[in-house]
C-alpha cells in the first residue's frame, strides 16, 4: 500500500499556506470495549476567507474531528496522531495551556443545539463578556460587556442591550444560535468552527444563520469549517467539501466538483438521499441502505464495502482492478485528473464516472 | 419572584393547617383517656376526680371548640380551668405534660437545643466532607483516590446510625477512652464542654450522610461536567479552574442545596436514633418518649414542630432555588 497522499487545498487559492492544515489526522479512544477509531487519516486544508464543508452521516467523526482541532479531547483517554497546523504552527500535543490561550481567540467553535450551548444561569451578555475577557484580560467587566452588547448588535440580535440582560432561556432558537456566533467572533478568531449549527432550528431560520455566517466572513475574513450532514447546507455556502465516512476521507475537492461531478460511491448515496438537491421535488429519495459500521471493528477493506451497490467482491471482475480489492485493502484518497478533487474508491476512474452519468446524473437524481 | 413567592407561602399555611387538624384528630384517635392518663400510673382517680380534670382541660366540649381553643392556645395563650384552679397558659400554648404538668414549651424550648446542635453540626461536618470529597472524586475519576471515595461512600452509606453509632462509643470511649462518655451542656453555660459532647454525634451523623451527599456530589459533577456549556466554556478558553468553579459548580450544586435544604428540615424534627444512641434527650428521643407514654400534648406540639421545620425547609429551598436558577422565576 501507498502512504496515503496529502491532498492541497482544493480549487484555486493565492496566499501563502493555508491558515489550518490538518495532515493525516488520527483519532482513537480507549473504551472499555475497545479502542474506538473514530478519526482514520484524515487530511484537509482551510484559507481565511474560505469555507470548507465537512459531510457525513451520524458517526463518521466529523465532531471528534473538530474537538481535535481545539484540543478539547481527553489527554488520559485519547490518542491523537498526525499535524494540526495552524497559522504553520503544529498543535497536536501541546501543553493544555498554550492550546487553551489559543481556544476562543484564534480559534472558535458554535455547536449544534445552542440551548445546552450555553450556560442557564448566566445572562448572555455575561457570557460572551467573559469569552472577551478571558483573552483581555485588562478588560474590566464593564469595557466587556460593552464590548458584548456591540457584538449581539453585530449579529442582529435587536435591542441588544437589554437582551443582553436576558438568559438563554428567554431567546428563541434562532436568536441564541445567534448571541453564540456572537460569542465565538468576539475576539475575532481567524477559524471558525460550526458544528451542526443549524440542524436544532427551523428552514426559515437556518437559512438567515447562513446569510449571516456568510455575512461575518466577508467581515472578519475567517477562515470556516461547517460540519452538518445536509448537503443542502453545503451545497449553498462552501467552497470546498470533505466528504467523511467512517473516520475517513472518501472524497474531497471543491463543492462544483464534489456535488456536481462526484465519484464516491457514499457521495452519491448523499447526494441521493437529499430533498433539496432534487432537480425533481417529486423524485423518490433514496436513503442509504445498511448503516454506519462500528468503529471498533470497521469492515476490512472499503469500510463502506457491506453497503457499497458497485463494491468489487470477490467473485466479480473488472477491468484494471483486482477482485474482491474493497473486502481487502483499504483505498486511498487518490487525485483524479481534475486538478485538487480526491477519491477514494478501488473502482476505476473511468468506470466512476461512466456509473455517475449512467446511474445517478441521468435517473434525476442531482441536478 | 413575588408571585411565584406568595403562592408557595399560602401553599405552606395551607399544608401547615391541614397538618395541625390532622395532629389534633391524634387526640381523638388514640384509644384511651386523658384525663386517666394525667392521673398517672399508679394513683387512681375516682370519676368524680376525672370529671373535674376534663371539664378543667375542656375536654367536655365539642371537637371543633377544642381545635378551636388549641389553635387560640398556639397564637394568643389560653387559661385552662377557671376561679382559683386556673391555669394560665402564654401564647405559644403547647399545653401541658400529662405526666408532670410541665408546660410543653418549656421541654421543647429545653430539648430543641440539643436536636439544633446535633444536627448544624453534623450537616456542617457532612457537607464539607461530602461535598469536597464528591467533587474531587468527580475530577479525578477513575484514580486511586476516586476509588478509594467510592468503595468508602459505598460502605456508609449502607452502615444504619446506631450501628456505626456504637462502633464510635466502643472504640473512642469505652475501649480507649480518648473521649469522655457524652453529657450534653447548653451552648451557653460552657461552649466549650458543649461541643466535647457533640463531637460524637457530629462524627457519627455527619461521616455517615458525607457518604451520601459524596456520593450525590460526584453523580452531579459527572453529569454537569458531560454537559454541553461546560465544553462551551473550555472552548472559550477559560482556566480549568473557571469552567470547574464558574461553570459546572454552579450547576452541580443546585439539586444538592435542594436535597440538603430537605434532610435538614427533616433532621430538624428530631433524630431520634442518634439522640438516643449517644444518650441526648433532644426532640427526637422527648418525642418518642411521649408517644411511648400516650403523653398527647408533648405528641402533638413535636409533630407539629417537626411539620413546621419540614414546610419551612421547603420554601426555603424554592426560593433558594428561584434565586440560583433564573429558569424557575418564569414558570
Ligand atoms: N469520547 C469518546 N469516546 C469514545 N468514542 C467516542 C467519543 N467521542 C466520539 N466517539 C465515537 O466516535 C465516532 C465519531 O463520533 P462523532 O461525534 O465525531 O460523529 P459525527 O460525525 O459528529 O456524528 P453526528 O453527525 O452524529 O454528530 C462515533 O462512533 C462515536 O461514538
Ligand atoms: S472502494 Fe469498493 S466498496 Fe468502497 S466505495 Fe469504492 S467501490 Fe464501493
Ligand atoms: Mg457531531
Amino acid at each position: 500500500m501507498t502512504a496515503a497522499v496529502i491532498p492541497e487545498t482544493p480549487g484555486a487559492y493565492t496566499g501563502a499556506a493555508p491558515y489550518l492544515q490538518v495532515r493525516d489526522l488520527s483519532v482513537r479512544f480507549a473504551t472499555e470495549d475497545g479502542v474506538v477509531r473514530a478519526v482514520d487519516g484524515v487530511s484537509f486544508a482551510v484559507e481565511r476567507g474560505r469555507t470548507l464543508g465537512i459531510v457525513g452521516e451520524s458517526g463518521s467523526g466529523k465532531s471528534v474531528t473538530s474537538l481535535a482541532i481545539l484540543g478539547l479531547h481527553d489527554p488520559k483517554r485519547t490518542t491523537i496522531a498526525g499535524q494540526i497546523l495552524l497559522g504553520g504552527r503544529d498543535i497536536v500535543g501541546l501543553d493544555e495551556e498554550s492550546i487553551r490561550r489559543l481556544r476562543g481567540r484564534d480559534m472558535a467553535m458554535i455547536f449544534q443545539d445552542p440551548l445546552s450551548a450555553l450556560h442557564p444561569y448566566y445572562t448572555v451578555g455575561r457570557q460572551v463578556a467573559e469569552a472577551y475577557r478571558v483573552h483581555h484580560p485588562d478588560a474590566s467587566w464593564r469595557e466587556a460587556h460593552r464590548r458584548a452588547v456591540e457584538m449581539l448588535d453585530r449579529v442582529g440580535i435587536p435591542q441588544p442591550a437589554r437582551r443582553a440582560n436576558q438568559h438563554p432561556h428567554e431567546f428563541s432558537g434562532g436568536m441564541r444560535q445567534r448571541a453564540m456566533i456572537a460569542m465565538a467572533l468576539v475576539n475575532n478568531p481567524e477559524l471558525l468552527i460550526a458544528d451542526e449549527p443549524t440542524t436544532a432550528l427551523d428552514v426559515t431560520v437556518q437559512a438567515q444563520i447562513l446569510d449571516l455566517l456568510a455575512d461575518l466572513q466577508r467581515e472578519f475574513h475567517s477562515a470556516i469549517i461547517l460540519i452538518t450532514h445536509d448537503l443542502g447546507v453545503v451545497s449553498q455556502v462552501a467552497d470546498d467539501v470533505l466528504v467523511m465516512y467512517a473516520g475517513r476521507a472518501v472524497e474531497y475537492g471543491t463543492a462544483e466538483q464534489v456535488l456536481r461531478r462526484p465519484q464516491h460511491p457514499y457521495t452519491w448515496g448523499l447526494l441521493s438521499s437529499v430533498p433539496s438537491l432534487h432537480g425533481d421535488p417529486d423524485a423518490d429519495l433514496i436513503p442509504i441502505r445498511g448503516n454506519p459500521p462500528s468503529m471498533i471493528h470497521p469492515p476490512p477493506g472499503c469500510a463502506f464495502h457491506p453497503r457499497c451497490g458497485y463494491a468489487l467482491l470477490g467473485s466479480a471482475s473488472t477491468p484494471g482492478a483486482a477482485a474482491g480489492a474493497c473486502e481487502v485493502d483499504v483505498p486511498q484518497l487518490r487525485q483524479v485528473q481534475e486538478r485538487g478533487h480526491t477519491v477514494a474508491c478501488h473502482l476505476p476512474e473511468g468506470k466512476r464516472v461512466e456509473i455517475y452519468r449512467r446511474d445517478i446524473a441521468q435517473a434525476g437524481v442531482v441536478r | 419572584m413575588h408571585r411565584f413567592l406568595i403562592k408557595k407561602l399560602l401553599l405552606a399555611v395551607t399544608t401547615l393547617l391541614a397538618i395541625s387538624v390532622i395532629t389534633f384528630a391524634l387526640f381523638f384517635l388514640v384509644p384511651s383517656n386523658p384525663a386517666e392518663v394525667m392521673c398517672g400510673n399508679r394513683q387512681r382517680c375516682g370519676p368524680e376526680r376525672l370529671a373535674q380534670i376534663e371539664q378543667r382541660m375542656g375536654l367536655d366540649q365539642p371537637a371543633y371548640v377544642q381545635y378551636g381553643q388549641f389553635m387560640k392556645g398556639i397564637f394568643v395563650g389560653r387559661t385552662f380551668g377557671e376561679g382559683a384552679a386556673a391555669r394560665d397558659c402564654p401564647a405559644p400554648c403547647l399545653g401541658f405534660s400529662f405526666r408532670n404538668d410541665e408546660p410543653v414549651t418549656a421541654i421543647v424550648a429545653r430539648t430543641l437545643p440539643v436536636t439544633l446542635s446535633i444536627v448544624f453540626g453534623a450537616a456542617a461536618v457532612w457537607l464539607l466532607i461530602g461535598l469536597s470529597v464528591g467533587m474531587v472524586s468527580a475530577l479525578r475519576r477513575g484514580t486511586f483516590f476516586d476509588k478509594v471515595a467510592v468503595g468508602t461512600s459505598l460502605v456508609g452509606a449502607s452502615m444504619p446510625i446506631f450501628f456505626f453509632g456504637y462502633l464510635l462509643l466502643i472504640v473512642l470511649v469505652y475501649e480507649t477512652g480518648l473521649l469522655p462518655n457524652p453529657k450534653y451542656t447548653p451552648i451557653t453555660e460552657n461552649p466549650a464542654a458543649w461541643a466535647g459532647a457533640m463531637v460524637l454525634p457530629w462524627i457519627g451523623l455527619g461521616f455517615l450522610n458525607s457518604a451520601t451527599y459524596a456520593r450525590l456530589a460526584r453523580a452531579q459533577m459527572l453529569e454537569t461536567l458531560s454537559e454541553d456549556f461546560v465544553r462551551t466554556a473550555r472552548a472559550k478558553g477559560l482556566s480549568k479552574a473557571t469552567v470547574y468553579g464558574r461553570h459546572a459548580l454552579r450547576a452541580a450544586i443546585t439539586p444538592i442545596v435542594t436535597i440538603a435544604g430537605l434532610d435538614l428540615g427533616t433532621y430538624l424534627g428530631g433524630t431520634v436514633i442518634t439522640e438516643t444512641v449517644f444518650g441526648f434527650t433532644g426532640l427526637g428521643k422527648t418525642a418518642l418518649n411521649a408517644a411511648l407514654n400516650l403523653d398527647m400534648p408533648i405528641v402533638m406540639a413535636t409533630v407539629l414542630l417537626a411539620a413546621v421545620f419540614i414546610i419551612t425547609a421547603n420554601v426555603l429551598v424554592d426560593v433558594l432555588y428561584a434565586v440560583i436558577d433564573p429558569r424557575v422565576r418564569l414558570s
